[in-house]
């Protein structure tokens, strides 16, 4: 902490200048990668983006466009924001679009190569959104479990252990019982269960809050993996029976084109999910509940002056994270393919609190990063179905690259809570 | 500010404990104990260097067993069973409880350490080596973990959380496997050649963290899981592709076996054998343990550690240490992928890393990022996975639950005040509860 503060300030002058030419550079880089490798490589003929399911009703016109060209088209535009970055010093709001729309120039045109003349047939547009919201389910949960924890001053590396603990109960519960809804509010119990024994050890005894998520994460790992070899397995009738949540599509919005299979025709935990997001972000920002929050996690000694109960607000926030990371757990089971199997969440829990850091400890930012990796993680499906001569695991490790850059800068310097890490003890 | 809250819990003064050696303390120079240092970036070393006594160690352990205990007989079927006639048989359910856990760990405990039978076929003309075999097995569990927990340790030690061992592992692996099958050396020589480059594969990928850090400040937590991840899909890569590392004509994503004149021998006779990765292993710890203690470049490590703003004012470059102490947590990572790939005749594969690098975590921790603590730690953890596979193949017991049971001691080894509680133990030093601040994130 005090490295950062020692950081002489002239330092960072020179680093500013020199991340706008990073990023003018990025984005002549992306776009020369749009033209020579995607335009130059792309095959003859026509892409075809369908913007309806197969047997869905209407049946919407794909979009067929011409793969060289668009990529040629794309890169031209990527490495005119380029220059334009470098000449011109936009405002914070021009750089954040200038990002996005260099980004989808080269998705586009990665898109159109991959399609361009494609025996296999359209690009599914739906199942790529679809796919895209549903993988990013349990990371949008987990950041904002990370996201409700740091808030208040607590690290939460414990949500890998409370996606996979939530995952187990929510099969087990769903099973024994036979009820998905129980399934679900078992999961996200358990996922408070960690959360209650993360603050215990966090706030209570003091000890190292890393240190505890990683250990609470090992202890849930061979725990869920004991009681699935001894019980589970054996007695899969009885405890492992793949129960799921079936979908649900809203009525009105559902029948929307294009935006309504995506968005509204899931099942239950994407609902959730808006929810929760919206919920949280008012609440953080706009309530005092959030204002409570946010001091205690900046400034705890300040909090506690004017009568805010520090550590209860720590243990609720803590426990409300668990909460909710255990839904996001109960999905991976109930919601999603029913039957629990060993180490399900598969680092899940690591990703989402990069998402968590990426997204700068905001709940937009969050979702942000969080959809960013669902959108890798699905695309390399996408991919791999149009049969691209590239290595999914090339594609797959795509995110982890980006999410390095990031932090290394090129999104800028992450700032987390001022206390957050810092266990507070009353004076 | 937070200067301030955190100048409270130092001025508890910290026990000074068995485990704190003579050097340590000339460690721990930077920071006046007791004084009004600027607490900061030593606090992680403090959680896991300072304030446990071999008692509290003891007692965890004592009580992770008993958890895990409560864990076999609720997941035991004779034991349900037995519950279910508990008004008119009461003695049944003790009977079955008892059973089924001595059973499950007098199986643990003569996989690890030894078994009395093998005693008694000794005096009745049996192997005397067989008596042995359980240790060796130990040993042969231990080694990895050992170096990847002094790989977590170091970092440790110069006030940084190095969670890579797993990525930085894989690049270990990749160089030694590579050098083991594509290139024709004679033996030990060969052996040699691989060794040191799985160091070198190691120490790049921690490098990398290490240079990143340095130049722009990010975490290493965040660095360190991403590039795990990285090096996951990048070994999946190079496995899965005919052109790069897969073994030709095969479909599988596996490597090609390595040469013969690049496998680590055994020593000793026939099965209890210890592989001379556990000597590497020992020897690294070896040389760890001077490196912190006698070297400048440790002296800088523990500096920093200790107050990177105090190294910085004491004309250390800390960015330099940083880098450092990656750049070799990484190669030590890389020789625990070394004593694996060439100590064992099974091929890499996408899932060759096993736990590995996590277990480094645990057992730094249990081992208090000291060189001789963490030998220790990865021979009790070693002792566990050795006894837990014979424990499953006689009871059914799943071996996970060894997992459970080293978390356990780790979690309750860090927490000095929850054992003190359940045993209701004075605080040796008659101050208050012990403190232990962590740094955060932006340490």
């Amino acid at each position: 902490m005090t490295a950062t503060l020692d950081a002489p300030a002239p330092v960072r002058a020179p680093v500013s200048v020199g991340r706008r030419y990073l990023a003018a550079g990025t984005f002549i880089l992306l776009g020369l990668i749009d033209i020579f490798v995607f335009g130059l490589f792309a095959h003859r003929g026509d892409a075809i983006f369908a913007l309806s399911l197969p047997g869905a009703t209407p049946k919407l016109p794909g979009i067929h466009v011409p793969g060289a060209l668009t990529a040629y088209l794309l890169g031209a535009i990527s490495i005119g924001l380029g220059l334009l970055r470098a000449l011109v010093d936009l405002p914070r709001w021009g750089k954040r679009l200038t990002i996005a729309i260099a980004l989808l120039c080269f998705l586009l045109s990665l898109l159109a190569w991959a399609d361009a003349g494609s025996s296999v047939g359209p690009l599914q547009v739906i199942d790529l959104l679809q796919g895209t919201l549903t993988a990013s389910i349990p990371l949008v949960l987990g950041a904002l479990a990370g996201l409700m924890c740091e808030r208040s001053g607590v690290i939460n590396i414990a949500i890998e252990g409370q996606l996979l603990t939530g995952a187990f109960a929510g099969a087990a519960v769903a099973s024994v019982t036979g009820g998905v809804w129980l399934g679900l509010i078992g999961g996200s119990l358990t996922g408070g269960l960690v959360g209650l024994i993360l603050a215990i050890f966090a706030i209570t005894f003091l000890v190292d809050q890393i240190i505890v998520g990683v250990v609470l994460d090992v202890i849930a790992l061979g725990l869920t993996n004991y009681l699935y070899d001894r019980v589970m397995v054996p007695y899969a009738d009885t405890f492992n029976t793949g129960n799921t949540f079936g979908t649900l599509k809203i009525p009105v919005l559902g029948d929307i084109p294009i935006i309504g299979p995506v968005f509204f025709d899931s099942n239950v935990f994407l609902y959730i999910t808006y929810a929760l997001i919206v919920i949280i972000q008012i609440a953080l920002f706009r309530t005092r509940w959030g204002l409570r929050v946010r001091a205690v996690g900046e400034h705890p000694v300040a909090a506690d002056t004017v009568g805010i109960r520090v550590l209860w607000t720590r243990y609720r926030n803590v426990i409300l994270g668990g909460l909710i990371a255990g839904i996001g757990g109960a999905y991976l089971t109930v919601g999603s393919v029913g039957f629990f199997t060993s180490n399900i969440s598969s680092g899940f829990g690591y990703i989402a609190l990069a998402a968590m850091i990426f997204g700068r400890w905001t709940p937009l930012g969050s979702v942000a990063a969080a959809l960013l990796f669902g959108f890798s993680y699905q695309l390399q499906t996408e991919l791999s179905v149009l049969r691209v001569p590239v290595s999914s695991f090339i594609l797959l490790m795509a995110p982890y690259v980006a999410t390095i850059i990031a932090v290394a800068g090129l999104v800028g310097r992450v700032r987390p809570p001022a206390a957050d890490g810092k266990p507070y003890i009353k004076a | 500010m937070s200067d301030q809250d955190e100048a409270e819990p130092s001025a508890a003064p910290y026990v000074p404990t068995a485990t704190t050696t003579a050097q340590d303390t000339g460690a721990s120079a930077p920071d006046q104990p007791g004084g009004r240092q600027p607490l900061t970036g030593n606090a992680i070393i403090k959680a896991v260097t300072e304030g446990h006594s071999v008692v509290i160690t003891i007692l965890a352990v004592f009580v992770a067993l008993l958890v895990g205990a409560v864990l076999i007989v609720a997941s035991d079927p004779v034991v349900l069973r037995a519950w279910n006639s508990f008004g008119y048989a009461p003695g049944t359910v003790f009977s079955a409880t008892w059973s089924s856990v001595a059973a499950a760990y007098s199986a643990l405990f003569e996989g690890a350490i030894f078994s009395p039978a093998t005693i008694s076929a000794a005096f009745h003309g049996g192997s005397i080596a067989a008596i042995f075999y359980p240790l060796s097995l130990t040993a042969f569990e231990a080694t990895p973990l050992i170096l990847t927990g002094l790989s977590v340790a170091i970092c440790f030690r110069a006030g940084m959380f190095n969670i890579g061992a797993a990525g930085q592992w894989i690049g270990g692996a990749l160089v030694a496997t590579w050098l083991g099958y594509a290139v024709n050396l004679p033996i030990v020589l060969h052996a040699v050649v691989c060794i040191i480059g799985a160091f070198a594969g190691g120490a790049v990928i921690g490098w990398i963290v290490g240079e990143i850090k340095a130049r722009t400040g990010a975490h290493e937590v965040i660095l360190t899981i991403m590039l795990n991840y990285v090096m996951y899909n990048f070994l999946a890569f190079m496995v899965s592709s005919q052109s790069l590392m897969q073994a030709p004509g095969q479909t599988n994503a596996v490597a090609p076996g390595i040469d013969g004149n690049a496998m680590l021998p055994h020593v000793g006779g026939p099965p209890p054998q210890v592989g001379v990765g556990f000597l590497i292993a020992l020897a690294a710890a070896a040389a760890t343990a001077w490196l912190l203690s006698r070297s400048t470049l440790g002296f800088e490590f523990r500096a920093v550690g200790a107050s990177p703003s105090a190294a910085r004012s004491a004309g250390i470059r800390v960015e330099r240490v940083w880098v450092l102490a990656f750049l070799i947590a990484g190669g030590l990572a890389g020789l625990s992928a070394a004593t694996i790939v060439q100590g064992q005749a099974a091929p890499l594969t996408t899932t060759s890393y096993g736990t590995y690098g996590f277990d480094g975590i645990t057992v730094a921790l249990l081992g208090r990022a000291r060189p001789l603590g963490v030998v220790l730690a990865g021979l009790l953890f070693g002792a566990l996975n050795a006894g837990g596979t014979v424990m499953e193949a006689a009871t059914g017991v799943p071996s996970d639950v060894t997992n459970v049971i080293e978390a356990l001691i780790v979690l309750f080894v860090a927490a000095p005040p929850l054992i003190r509680l359940l045993f209701r133990l004075r605080s040796t030093s008659g101050a208050g509860p012990q403190a232990v601040t962590s740094k955060g994130w932006s340490g």
